[in-house]
C-alpha cells in the first residue's frame, strides 16, 4: 500500500514536472503504424513531423512512436505519451481509432487528432485526405495503358477509405476502355514488405499489367520492375525512386500544411475538435509528376482531370453510377454526399461492375 | 471466379521463393536450440542479415559477396548474444527479445542511405536441360542458388545431427549439459558455435528477403517472419526435414492465399490468412498433450536443457 502511495506521488510529480515543462515548449507526439523509413504513409508524416519541427523551432518539441501496432496496444502507446507531457497527438492510421477515442477520454486537457477515422470527442479531432481523388487520376491513367485490361489492386484493409480508392480508380479506368477489369487481393496488413511484393507477383503472374497499391511500402514497385512491362503507382509518398518505370505516377499525401495549422492553434489557444477532409484542391493531395512512360495525349488527359477535380468542377462520383448488386446509388449528374445512407466517409459497397466480395 | 487463370507451375514456384527466408531462419534456430540455447533473437538476426547483405551487394555489385556479409552480420549480432548468455548468464529470453529490438535499431540506422536502392540482379542457376521438363523443370530447376542451398543445408543438417560425431555432441549438450561437460566436451563452446550458425543462417534468410524476394531494402521489412521461423522449429518438433515441411507449408498457404483472391476466389480470405497459423496452434496442442506413458510428445522432442544456462564450476 505504501509503496503505491510513493509511486502515486512519483507519477504525481513527475506529471507536474511535465506540466511546467510544456508551458515553454508546446510538446506533440505522433503515433505510426509503420516505421518512418516505409518510402510511403509513414515516411510522408514524418515528412510533415519534420516541417513542424522546422515551422516552430525552440517553440515546440515533437516526440514519435513507430510501427505501434493497431489495436489493444496501442492504447497503452498512446497512454504512455499522454503521460509524457504531449498537449497534442497525432494518431496516424485508421485501426487508432478506438484506442484514441478511449485515451483522449481519459486525457481532457490533451487535444489528440486521429487520422482517416469517423469518432470524433470534444478533445479529438479528424482529418483525412480525399485520396479517391487522385485514384480517379490514377484509374484513368490505368484504364489507357493496360494492354492486357487486368489491373490488380493490393488492398491493405477492407475499410471505407480503400473501398473508395478501388471504386474511384475502377470507374475511370471503366470509362475510358469499357474491357477492364479489377483484380483486388486484400493484404490484411499496412506494412509487410514481403507480402506485398508476393501480392504483386501473384496478380501480374496472373496477367495483370498494372498494379495499384493502397499498402505503405515500395515492394510492389519492386516486384513490378523486376517482372518488366508493368506499370504502378507510388502510394501515400511519390516514391521517384521507381520513376519513370514501373511508377509513371503518385499520389502524395502532404500533411504539413494541416499539421502546422493545429500545433498553431494549440499554441493559440484556438484549438477545436474539428473533421477536415481535403483532397486536391488545398494541395492535401498531390499528384505525383506523370512520367515519360506515359503518353502525350494521356498524361494531358489525366492533367484535365486533375484539374477539374481541383477546382470543383467535377466530382469523381457522379451518377449515374449503380452499386456492384445492380441497385441504384446516384442519379444522372448526381454526386456522391459525404456522409449519410450511402455517404463517402462509410463507403462498404463496390460499384456495379468489379468482380468479387468484399470481405467483412 | 476464373481458377485456370492460376498457374500450378507458377504457384509452386513461388511456393519454394516465399518459403526460403523462413526455412533458413528456421534451420538456423533449430541448431541453436538442439544445443540447449534458445534465442528469441531470430527477428533482429534476419532483418540485421537483411541489411548487411543488401549494402554490402549494393556497394560490390554481388550478391554473393553480399550474401557471405548477410551470414556474417547475423554471426556477429548472434554473438553478442552468445556472450551474453554463455559467459555472463544473462536470461537467454529477456537477451534473446533484446537482441530482436537491438537488431530492427541497428537495421534502419545501417540502412538510412540504402532507401529506394536497386540491388544487383541475382540471376537464376543455370541447370541446362533440367529446367527444360516440363512442369518439374520450371518448379524445381528454375531458381536461384539459394533456393537449392537452403534444401541442401536442411538435407546437411539432418544428416549432421544423426550420423556424426559433431551433431551427436551438440545433441548431448542439448540434452544434458552437466553429462556433456563430465564427458569434457566444452559446452560453452560448442553452444557459440551453435549460435553462431544460428546467427549466420537467420542473416541469410534476411538477406534473400532483401535481395531476391522483395528486392529491395525497406526499413522493418521481415515484418514477423523471424517469429515465425521460431514457431516453425516448435512446429516440425526439432527435426531438419520438418521444418522444411513447416516452411513450405507456411510459404505455401501464404502465396495460394494471395492467388486465389487474386483470381477472384469467393472464400473468406481471413480464414485463409490465419491458416498456418492455426495449423502451428493445432501441432502445437497434440504435441502437448499427453501420451499413454504420462509424457508429453513436446517434452520429449524438445532438448532437455533447452534454456538453461550453464556455469561450470571449477
Amino acid at each position: 500500500m505504501k509503496r503505491r502511495t510513493i509511486l502515486a506521488g512519483a507519477v504525481a510529480a513527475f506529471a507536474l514536472t511535465g506540466a511546467a515543462y510544456a508551458q515553454d515548449k508546446t510538446k506533440v507526439g505522433f503515433i505510426y503504424v509503420g516505421p518512418v523509413g516505409d518510402g510511403g504513409w509513414t515516411y510522408e508524416h514524418d515528412q510533415a513531423r519534420l516541417a513542424v519541427e522546422e515551422e516552430f523551432g525552440d517553440k515546440v518539441e515533437t516526440i514519435y512512436q513507430e510501427s505501434v501496432p493497431e489495436g489493444s496496444d496501442a492504447e497503452r502507446v498512446i497512454t504512455q505519451m499522454a503521460l509524457s507531457g504531449a498537449d497534442l497527438i497525432f494518431t496516424t492510421s485508421f485501426g487508432y481509432m478506438d484506442p484514441t477515442i478511449a485515451v483522449a477520454a481519459k486525457f481532457p486537457n490533451v487535444k489528440f487528432e486521429h487520422a482517416t477515422g469517423f469518432k470524433r470527442a470534444d478533445n479529438v479531432s479528424t482529418y483525412s485526405a480525399r485520396f479517391y481523388e487522385g485514384r480517379a487520376v490514377q484509374g484513368h491513367i490505368a484504364g489507357k495503358m493496360t494492354k492486357t485490361n487486368k489491373v490488380g489492386y493490393i488492398g491493405s484493409f477492407p475499410i471505407p477509405e480503400v473501398i473508395r480508392g478501388i471504386n474511384s480508380a475502377y470507374i475511370h479506368a471503366k470509362k475510358v476502355n469499357p474491357d477492364v477489369e479489377f483484380s483486388v487481393v486484400w493484404a490484411y496488413t499496412w506494412f509487410d514488405p514481403a507480402k506485398e511484393a508476393d501480392a504483386a507477383t501473384a496478380l501480374i503472374e496472373q496477367g495483370a499489367d498494372v498494379i495499384l497499391q493502397h499498402t505503405d511500402s515500395t515492394a510492389p514497385q519492386a516486384a513490378a520492375q523486376k517482372a518488366g512491362n508493368v506499370i504502378t503507382f507510388g502510394q501515400a509518398s511519390d516514391m521517384a525512386e521507381y520513376a519513370p518505370m514501373p511508377r509513371v505516377s503518385s499520389i502524395i499525401d502532404n500533411w504539413a500544411p494541416y499539421y502546422i495549422d493545429r500545433v498553431q492553434a494549440v499554441m493559440d489557444g484556438t484549438w477545436e475538435s474539428t473533421d477536415t477532409w481535403d483532397g486536391i484542391g488545398p494541395g492535401m493531395v498531390g499528384i505525383g509528376e506523370i512520367s515519360d512512360a506515359v503518353p502525350a495525349d494521356v498524361k494531358a488527359e489525366a492533367l484535365a482531370l486533375k484539374d477539374s477535380i481541383a477546382d470543383g468542377s467535377y466530382h469523381p462520383f457522379t451518377g449515374p453510377l449503380k452499386k456492384q448488386d445492380g441497385s441504384d446509388w446516384l442519379a444522372e449528374g448526381e454526386t456522391a454526399q459525404d456522409f449519410g445512407d450511402d455517404g463517402l466517409a462509410g463507403m462498404n459497397f463496390y460499384v456495379e461492375g468489379i468482380k468479387g466480395d468484399i470481405p467483412n | 471466379m476464373d481458377l485456370s487463370a492460376i498457374s500450378p507451375t507458377l504457384l509452386l514456384a513461388s511456393l519454394m521463393v516465399a518459403a526460403t527466408p523462413i526455412l533458413l531462419a528456421a534451420l538456423g534456430e533449430l541448431v541453436v536450440e538442439k544445443s540447449g540455447v534458445l534465442n528469441l533473437g531470430v527477428e533482429g538476426m534476419m532483418i540485421t542479415g537483411a541489411i548487411c547483405g543488401f549494402a554490402i551487394a549494393v556497394e560490390t555489385g554481388s550478391p554473393v559477396v553480399g550474401f557471405i556479409a548477410a551470414a556474417v552480420g547475423g554471426a556477429l549480432l548472434s554473438l553478442i548474444f552468445g556472450i551474453l548468455t554463455q559467459f555472463l548468464l544473462s536470461n537467454q529470453v529477456a537477451t534473446g527479445l533484446a537482441l530482436t529490438l537491438f537488431g530492427l535499431g541497428l537495421s534502419s540506422l545501417l540502412g538510412q542511405s540504402y532507401v529506394g536502392i536497386r540491388p544487383p540482379a541475382v540471376g537464376k542457376l543455370d541447370l541446362g536441360p533440367l529446367a527444360d521438363i516440363p512442369f518439374i523443370g520450371p518448379v524445381l530447376f528454375n531458381h536461384d542458388l539459394m533456393v537449392y542451398l537452403s534444401l541442401a543445408l536442411c538435407v546437411g543438417t539432418w544428416a549432421v545431427l544423426k550420423y556424426t560425431r559433431a551433431g551427436l555432441i551438440l545433441r548431448a549438450v542439448g540434452e544434458n549439459h552437466d553429462a556433456a561437460h563430465a564427458l569434457g566436451y566444452k559446452v560453452v563452446k560448442v553452444r557459440l558455435l551453435a549460435i553462431m550458425f544460428g546467427g549466420a543462417c537467420a542473416g541469410l534468410g534476411g538477406a534473400y528477403l532483401s535481395l531476391i524476394r522483395v528486392p529491395q531494402w525497406t526499413e522493418g521489412m521481415t515484418a514477423g517472419a523471424g517469429w515465425i521461423a521460431l514457431a516453425i522449429v516448435v512446429f516440425a518438433s526439432w527435426r531438419p526435414l520438418r521444418v522444411l515441411l513447416g516452411a513450405y507449408l507456411f510459404g505455401g498457404v501464404t502465396v495460394l492465399q494471395l492467388n486465389l483472391q487474386a483470381a477472384g476466389m469467393a472464400i473468406p480470405v481471413e480464414y485463409l490468412s490465419m491458416s498456418p497459423y492455426l495449423i502451428t496452434i493445432v501441432v502445437l496442442v497434440i504435441m502437448s498433450a499427453p501420451r499413454k506413458g504420462g509424457k508429453a510428445r513436446a517434452s520429449l522432442a524438445a532438448p532437455a536443457c533447452l534454456g538453461r544456462a550453464f556455469h561450470a564450476s571449477h
